[in-house]
């Protein structure tokens, strides 16, 4: 699709959708091919493209961005937004976790995920397209009542695989799919390992050092350290 | 039919038993082969489960997590710089590959950019487990097929590669030499030339597999034509790297999406091959090796000077926000999508590994093959099951 | 021999016996600790065993009573009679190979009349015995790699036989004995220096011969039966211990045994220039000469095995039915032309 320069700032892209002009208009491209599926989308200068379909589209919008070119099936997984209530097993002042005693039903925090979301589980899935050298991120929020989407697996094969994966980790269900069977767990394995409230077993039994092993520097020191540092940063060219 | 007396309805009765018995006796019934866990075309515990008629494989199913180490739930409790010890573990013959695409992503979301001499030695050090990786399976592909000697060349001379990799950081397997901003330490002194000689002896072994395997009647007869997999089929799937390749899709993301590192400073040529057969897969990783040994030459042509390492603070806090980075790792497209929360450690690590979709097609190319060919496409599939079972 | 020792028969009869006994296993580990260890590892560019005795020679007897110390294993489902008996026959048809192979004017076991043709027969015995290994191990890769060794011993019979047939035509007996002497006697083109060797007129036979029993040995690259990185070992995939040990031994002496007779056929045999046939010194010097033609051959085996890949049984059928046979027969109709003309 569009010709544009690339980007000065970026390098050269080969083919379109490379480059944020690219990913701009890619943008605009995609939001005019699935009209009103896409709920948002999220241009990460310099990265990424995100879109936000709906969910009860999920097939179609797979199905109509494989016609436009995006044929190359990348990867499918989901997102877990819930603040897990163990937190990150690591006892430091950066550790979001909630108290076990608060009793408070998990959270759902997905402020800083990109093109937003209203929901616990996210999709999340990734198409190239080779041939024109683009790439985009598709995210589509999964009801929490009923975590069950369409499976993709008639239009990426390769889906198949990593909704069983997806299936298995976060418990989400997909119609359609003829076998759900686990794919690395044992068939007897309970629960959703990559769900946020399910427990890291292992650092229950033995807690995690975390960060501890970094040596803090005394404070009177630190001006003194950064100072060095940074003489010596500029002398060596100073990351130019 | 219709009895005209029980006589009769049980003489019918019997002779369609005895029709039964006699179509029983002749039924060849199939067979269910289980090649694998521990086999030694698998390289570690991947079991295929096969359905065979005689020698011919009626659907074949891998079946894994004999290896499932669950590192996306530990990556979630551990720090950014403690990650990249986990990750290296993926794919265990090209470590430092596995780290390049994690740190990008975690770069991407601190916003900060490793200088440039720093983004040089990354891609040398890429292209070098690049190589050292590609190398075995040229080696290994010979054993797969029945020939034993090219595989103990392939050890001896990966163990150059090895040694260059040790130099620069350390270690043989797991270096975890690449740090948010930059690297851990510069290039030590004469590694550059050292480095030189050691690629002109690899492009001396990618001749010898030339001769030995590629040029090979034999080989041919064995690799060509089986496991064809057409483009469109490998797109769908999800294959990449040279498998993808292979079947004559001109793609790279070293080139078509490169996230930062030095490949587009330098003149190299993706090689295709229109075939798609266990013999394309074969000669593009061979090309691609070659080339490889000429990209870090020209690598180290270039190298400019300057710091290794950016300005980042001691400890990593990571800022809000989501990143997917991949980089065409020597199995194919590796990729992290990384969620951070603004803490020490990533809140979600989404670990997209070429193996995982490579031998995903399994089910599909493996219908109507032969035992033997079973071996040679998981051969030329090229997997390393860290990578498929994370 | 007789006429110098003047031996009864029974006294004989135990030297042979003797001879035979030790030869074989001789054999096999002359080839093993050769070809093996030190050429393989040469070749692969890795050093071989070279710590145990002078250069690593004695490796070989630490191999062995490596084996002979292992514990002797049963799969649970195995047919227990069969199992055990397998690697016996495999072994008792390499042992009955050497009955025939001359090295000397007198130095053999039993000069039959009809020496090649029994020699034929009795080396397709261990087809029996790989395929009893591989029914009775109860092992799916056995049954497969059991398969694979009859379907493959079968099609390549048929081309060993029919090449053999060539040298046959022309030296005009199936006794071994008469073969050497016919090669010695012969002449070519009137000049009998170096008598004549069936290689000069027979190499396509000798090149026939060679490929078969390449397969025959189920040596790369036609070892499907064994096939390690498909079926794991095939047919002695259940075996440990000595019974594996025996298997080992089998295919090496077979190896040396191909190697002698197409020494014999081929090659001229134990004859050397200058001698008469009878010399009594021929039955001295013989066995050496002979040894070092069969290490020749060896080495055109194993070199072939170390360098080249497997081929898949399927394309094995067609080498050996569309192009090795019709290539002998070709071979047999030529030579019986030749034979009438000249």
């Amino acid at each position: 699709m569009s010709d544009e320069a690339p980007d000065n700032d970026e390098q050269v892209a080969i083919g379109s959708g490379q480059g944020d002009a690219g990913r701009e208009a890619l943008r605009s491209e995609l939001e005019d091919l699935l009209g009103a599926a896409v709920v948002d989308s999220h241009l990460q200068e310099g990265q990424n493209l995100w879109l936000r379909v709906e969910a009860g589209r999920w097939q179609d919008v797979a199905r109509s961005l494989k016609g436009a070119g995006f044929n190359y099936f990348g990867f499918l997984s989901a997102i877990d937004w819930t603040v897990a209530p163990e937190g990150r097993y690591e006892d430091t002042e950066f550790d979001a976790g909630l108290d076990d005693e608060d009793g408070e039903p998990v959270a759902i925090d997905n402020t800083t995920g990109h093109a937003g979301g209203d929901t616990r589980f996210q999709l999340l899935m990734q198409l190239h397209a080779p041939a024109r050298g683009a790439a985009v991120l598709v995210k589509a929020d999964v009801p929490d009542d009923a975590p069950v989407i369409d499976t993709l697996r008639d239009v990426f094969p390769g889906a198949d695989w990593h909704e069983r994966e997806t299936h298995e980790m976060f418990g989400i269900g997909f119609t359609g799919h003829p076998q759900l069977v686990p794919i690395y767990l044992p068939t007897e394995f309970e629960g959703h390992p990559l769900r946020k409230d399910f427990p890291l077993l292992a650092r229950h039994v033995k807690p995690w050092p975390g960060v501890v092993d970094i040596e803090e520097i005394p404070e009177h020191l630190e001006a003194e350290l950064e100072a060095a540092v940074m003489a010596e940063f500029e002398a060596s060219g100073g990351g130019e | 039919m219709t009895a005209t007396s029980d006589q009769a309805q049980r003489a019918y009765v019997a002779a369609q038993a005895a029709d039964a018995r006699v179509n029983v006796e002749l039924d060849t019934g199939d067979m269910t082969l289980n090649i694998g866990p521990q086999h030694p075309a698998t390289h570690g515990t991947l079991r295929i489960a096969c359905q065979l008629d005689g020698e011919q494989v009626i659907m074949a199913e891998p079946i894994m997590g004999y290896m499932h180490r669950g590192y996306e739930k530990l990556c979630e409790v551990r720090t950014y710089p403690q990650c990249t010890t986990l990750i290296n573990r993926i794919d265990w013959l090209g470590s430092f590959a596995n780290e390049v695409p994690f740190i990008l992503a975690a770069e991407q979301l601190m916003e900060v950019e490793a200088p440039p001499r720093a983004q040089w030695i990354r891609t040398i050090l890429f292209e070098l487990s690049r190589i050292a990786n590609l190398a075995l399976f040229l080696g290994d592909m010979g054993v797969q097929v029945g020939a034993l000697t090219p595989v103990f060349f392939a050890f001896r001379d990966r163990e150059r590669v090895l040694n260059q990799i040790e130099a620069a950081t350390g270690g043989r397997f797991h270096p975890n030499f690449d740090r948010i901003g930059g690297l851990k330490d510069d290039l030590p002194k004469g590694w550059i030339d050292e480095t030189r000689a050691v690629m002109a002896k690899m492009r001396g072994f990618c001749d010898e597999m030339e001769d030995l395997l590629v040029g090979n009647e034999i080989f041919q007869t064995r690799c060509r034509g089986v496991g064809v997999i057409p483009a469109d089929v490998a797109l769908g799937y999800g294959l990449s790297g040279a498998n993808l390749r292979a079947s004559g899709v001109d793609w790279d993301l070293r080139r078509d999406a490169n996230p930062g590192l030095a490949w587009n400073e330098i003149d190299w040529r993706v090689w295709t091959h229109p075939d798609g057969d266990s013999f394309a897969r074969y000669w593009v990783r061979l090309q691609e090796t070659r080339e490889a040994t000429y990209m870090v030459e020209k690598l180290l042509d270039g190298l400019p000077g300057g710091p290794i390492m950016a300005k980042v603070p001691r400890i990593i806090k990571v800022p809000a926000g989501e990143a997917y980075v991949s980089t065409e790792n020597p199995l194919g497209e590796m990729g992290y999508y990384v969620v951070s929360k603004g803490d020490l450690g990533p809140f979600r690590v989404k670990i997209r590994t070429p193996s995982f979709n490579n031998i995903s097609i399994v089910p599909w190319v493996m219908k109507g093959v032969y035992v033997p060919d079973v071996i040679t496409i998981l051969g030329s599939l090229y997997f390393i099951l860290g990578d498929i079972d994370r | 021999m007789n006429e110098l020792l003047a031996l009864v028969y029974w006294q004989e009869t135990a030297i042979k016996l003797g001879v035979a006994l030790a030869v074989i296993p001789t054999t096999s580990l002359i080839l093993v600790y050769l070809f093996l260890f030190k050429m393989m590892a040469f070749m692969q560019s890795r050093l071989g065993p070279n710590d145990t005795g002078p250069y690593g020679s004695l490796q070989l007897i630490a191999e062995a009573i490596k084996f002979l110390q292992k514990e002797d294993i049963h799969p649970s489902q195995a047919d227990r009679r069969v199992f055990r008996m397998a690697p016996v026959v495999v072994l008792a048809s390499t042992f009955l190979l050497y009955v025939v192979l001359p090295a000397g004017p007198d130095a053999i076991v039993e000069n039959l009349d009809t020496g090649i043709f029994y020699a034929m027969a009795v080396s397709s015995l261990s087809v029996l015995g790989i395929l009893m290994a591989g029914w009775a191990s109860a092992n799916k890769y056995a049954l497969l790699g059991g398969l694979r060794a009859a379907g493959q011993l079968i099609a390549y019979e048929l081309p060993l036989i029919l090449a053999v047939m060539g040298v046959v035509i022309q030296a005009g007996t199936l006794n071994l004995q008469g073969i050497v002497v016919a090669q010695a006697t012969g002449e070519i083109f009137g000049w009998g220096a170096i008598g004549h060797p069936f290689i000069l007129t027979q190499f396509v036979g000798l090149f026939i011969f060679l490929i078969a029993a390449q397969a025959e040995l189920t040596q790369t690259p036609f070892d499907m039966p064994v096939a390690e990185t498909e079926l794991v070992g095939g047919f002695h995939i259940e075996y440990t211990g000595f019974r594996f040990l025996l298997f080992f031994m089998a295919e090496f002496g077979t190896a040396f045994a191909f190697s002698a007779l197409a020494s014999v056929m081929f090659l001229g045999g134990w004859w050397i220039p200058g001698f008469d046939v009878d010399d009594n010194i021929l039955n001295i010097l013989g066995p050496g000469v002979m040894l070092g033609k069969i290490l020749l051959i060896a080495f055109l085996i194993f070199w072939v095995r170390f360098t080249y890949p497997r081929l898949r049984e399927d394309q094995l059928q067609k080498f050996a039915w569309k192009f090795l046979i019709p290539l002998s027969l070709v071979n047999i109709v030529l030579t019986g032309v030749f034979k009438v003309v000249f």
